[in-house]
């Protein structure tokens, strides 16, 4: 069983492990930490703090699997009907430049039905190989055959990292195949490096809603899998005519089985725009003051080119659909440019849009937490600001 | 219908504040809630015992405190409640929690449904609904935002994506996740809280369980945390005033870059 320990003639009794715990477990006692293991919870946060190498947590060392077997960059590139998803390009962008620094190529996996052309698409956005399995069950996404055939491919191939997008495919999708190949998997990276030594990812995710982050490895498993969330890593640019090879795959007929059936596809009109994928939101809080006032934000959204975002209070007062709604119930959303109007920003909101690059708030209330993340804050009433940011903007836009 | 359903306890994230001396988290007086997410898991399973018949039971690992998520759970309609908690298991990333919870409910008395959030507030992974499923080998649907239909044999859901949704049938026994948008959950009743209070929780510790004593906590843990720091915080910025035309003229200078 793993264990913690203080090597007290290491420890100075500086408290910065006190600091770094966020259970409460640490407390000094004649200047040396003392550890309370009913609170403890052996995440490390202290280990990694401290700069004496006065604690370490011991771990029961299982059998290593061959790591230098495994070698390669893999993303797993989602498609829908046939279409590959924009996230896809965002990871390889990112793969591209791991694949680089650890010396090995990048491989995108494609799983469907008559994708031979988009695979061979896959190589200009950096793609330097292509693992194809097409096939009929593969054509919309069903959890037992998709994770069937990327286990398989995994056992096979054995890349070293497998990269795959936090969206409702992904994240249903990689935590099966981390389970059945024994392997780590970080959710949600907002930054990916490599230790190229030891070749280990670097991942790191907020934690805490975002007030901490960590960085987390996998030392002793393969593949290093790590799923990261729309907008956050930049594209592959396209280079025309790069080729990838493409290595197609086929399995025996039960790989493909699926104990579930996909019946229907239903596609909303209210969500046609994705707020996750947006590069501008407008969003509106309880300060639009009814329903009337919200659709202002529709048109502004349509003058800007952008989705329309809400708060918490504004979904709960049904002024527009769950599927807009921006925090920690609802989505995380990392756009180039987000407008907040008439949103307090609670911290259950802030969660969901504080890595926006660019933040504007509108708010009646100068004291409103929203300004304490907002590049550019207006105090003033909504409903005067945003109808002439509307005229002022088709204006500038020629509209 | 035997319903299970997996919650877990997390600090209340209203509560997360940050020393603005020192930059790290202020823990003193930091409530412990029931996550969000499973709330809306916790309704379903009851609405699905009213709709069935059966029994449900919360299921929770933890420390010891982790008790009053499951008695809230009970004030709010569950049957029974099992606390898994030992030292053993501490570290569990997803991939050692989800075995453990596997583990545990493989000791329960059969399953049919099973059901959890579709994530927690704290970790927010949606790691561990799809790893129990996996641990187990039975089917599951993430993101439910509707069970359309159910007998005890096969359900008929639906998933939400992120177009719209999927209209899925499933053979029992499965898990779903759960969105926000399946339902309303209802208040404690004095009936249940009454019932919360008395209520005996089952407590179960490593040896409970029939586990690979190397696959729980940080041991079976294939992650590890190496660095933890603060991230930078963000600052207010630019207040910008003036009548309304003028604020906006002045945005659409300021935003010009990013409107294109």
């Amino acid at each position: 069983m793993a264990s913690i320990k203080v090597h007290l003639e290491k420890c100075t009794g500086c408290t910065l492990c006190v600091k770094a715990c966020a259970f409460g477990a640490i407390h000094m006692a004649d200047r040396k930490a003392v550890i309370d293991m009913a609170k403890c919870t052996l995440c490390g946060a202290c280990v990694a703090a401290c700069k004496f190498s006065a604690i370490e947590i011991e771990k029961a060392g299982g059998p290593k699997k061959d790591l230098a077997a495994y070698k390669d960059v893999w993303v797993f590139c989602e498609q829908k009907k046939g279409v590959i998803q924009s996230i896809s390009f965002e990871l390889l962008g990112e793969g591209r430049k791991l694949a680089d620094k650890l010396g090995v190529k990048l491989c995108a996996v494609l799983l469907g039905h008559g994708l031979e052309d988009a695979a061979h698409s896959l190589g200009a956005r950096g793609a330097d190989k292509v693992y194809l399995v097409d096939h009929p069950a593969l054509k919309a996404y069903q959890d037992d055959p998709y994770t069937a055939v990327l286990v398989a491919l995994v056992e096979e191939f054995k890349p070293e990292v497998l990269l795959c997008g936090a969206t409702t495919i992904g994240r249903s999708l990689i935590s099966r195949v981390a389970i059945k190949t024994n392997a780590g998997l970080t959710a949600d990276c907002t930054g990916l490096d490599v230790d190229i030594k030891e070749r280990l990812l670097l991942q790191t995710r907020p934690a805490f809603g975002g007030n901490i982050m960590a960085t987390i490895i996998a030392p002793n498993h393969r593949p290093q899998m790590a799923t990261v969330r729309h907008k956050v890593m930049q594209e592959a640019p396209v280079q025309p005519g790069r080729l990838a090879e493409i290595v197609s795959k086929v399995y025996p007929e039960a790989t493909y089985a699926s104990r579930t059936k996909l019946l229907d596809t239903v596609e909303e009109l209210s969500a046609t725009v994705n707020i996750s994928e947006a590069d501008i939101i407008v969003a509106g809080g309880r300060g639009m003051g009814s329903k009337e006032n919200f659709a202002l934000l529709e048109e502004l959204a349509k003058v800007l080119g952008g989705a329309v975002g809400a708060s918490r209070s504004a979904v709960d007062a049904d002024w527009i659909g769950y599927s807009h709604q921006v925090g920690q119930t609802g989505k995380t959303v990392v756009p180039k440019l987000y407008i907040a109007c008439g949103i307090s920003g609670q911290i259950q909101h802030l969660i969901g849009m504080q890595s926006s690059r660019t933040i504007v708030a509108i708010n009646k209330d100068p004291d409103a937490p929203i300004f304490k993340v907002a590049t550019y804050g207006i105090v003033g009433d909504v409903n005067e600001i945003v109808p002439a940011m509307i005229k002022e903007f088709k204006r500038a836009l020629n509209k | 219908m035997n319903i299970i359903v997996c919650i877990k306890q997390v600090p209340d994230t209203t509560d997360v504040r940050i020393d603005p001396v020192t930059n790290t988290l202020i823990r003193e007086g930091v409530k412990s809630v029931i996550n969000p997410f499973d709330a809306y898991a916790i309704e379903e399973a009851v609405r699905l015992k009213e709709r069935c018949g059966g029994k449900v039971t919360a299921l929770t690992m933890g420390p010891p405190q982790a008790e009053a998520a499951l008695k809230e759970a009970i004030g709010l309609g569950c049957d029974e409640g099992v606390l898994v908690s030992d030292r053993k298991f501490a570290g569990s990333d997803t991939w050692a929690t989800s075995y453990t919870l596997a583990c545990a409910i493989e000791k329960l008395e059969g399953y049919d449904v099973i059901l959890c959030g579709k994530q927690a507030s704290d970790g927010d992974t949606a790691q561990v609904g799809p790893g129990i499923s996996t641990h187990l080998d039975i089917p599951q649907v993430t993101y439910v935002k509707r069970i359309a239909e159910i007998t005890d044999k096969l359900a008929k859901v639906e998933r939400m994506t992120e177009e719209g949704y999927d209209v899925v049938e499933i053979p029992l026994p499965c898990l779903f996740t759960v969105v926000k948008e399946i339902n309303t959950p209802r208040m404690p009743s004095l009936k249940g809280m009454m019932r919360a209070k008395s209520a005996k929780i089952a407590r179960w510790t490593a040896e409970d369980l029939d586990a690979d004593p190397a696959a729980l906590g940080l041991d079976g843990s294939p992650t590890r945390v190496v660095k933890i720091f603060t991230p930078e915080a963000r600052k207010g910025g630019e207040m910008i005033s003036g009548s309304c035309d003028e604020v906006a003229k002045e945005l659409a200078e300021l935003l010009k870059g990013e409107v294109v």
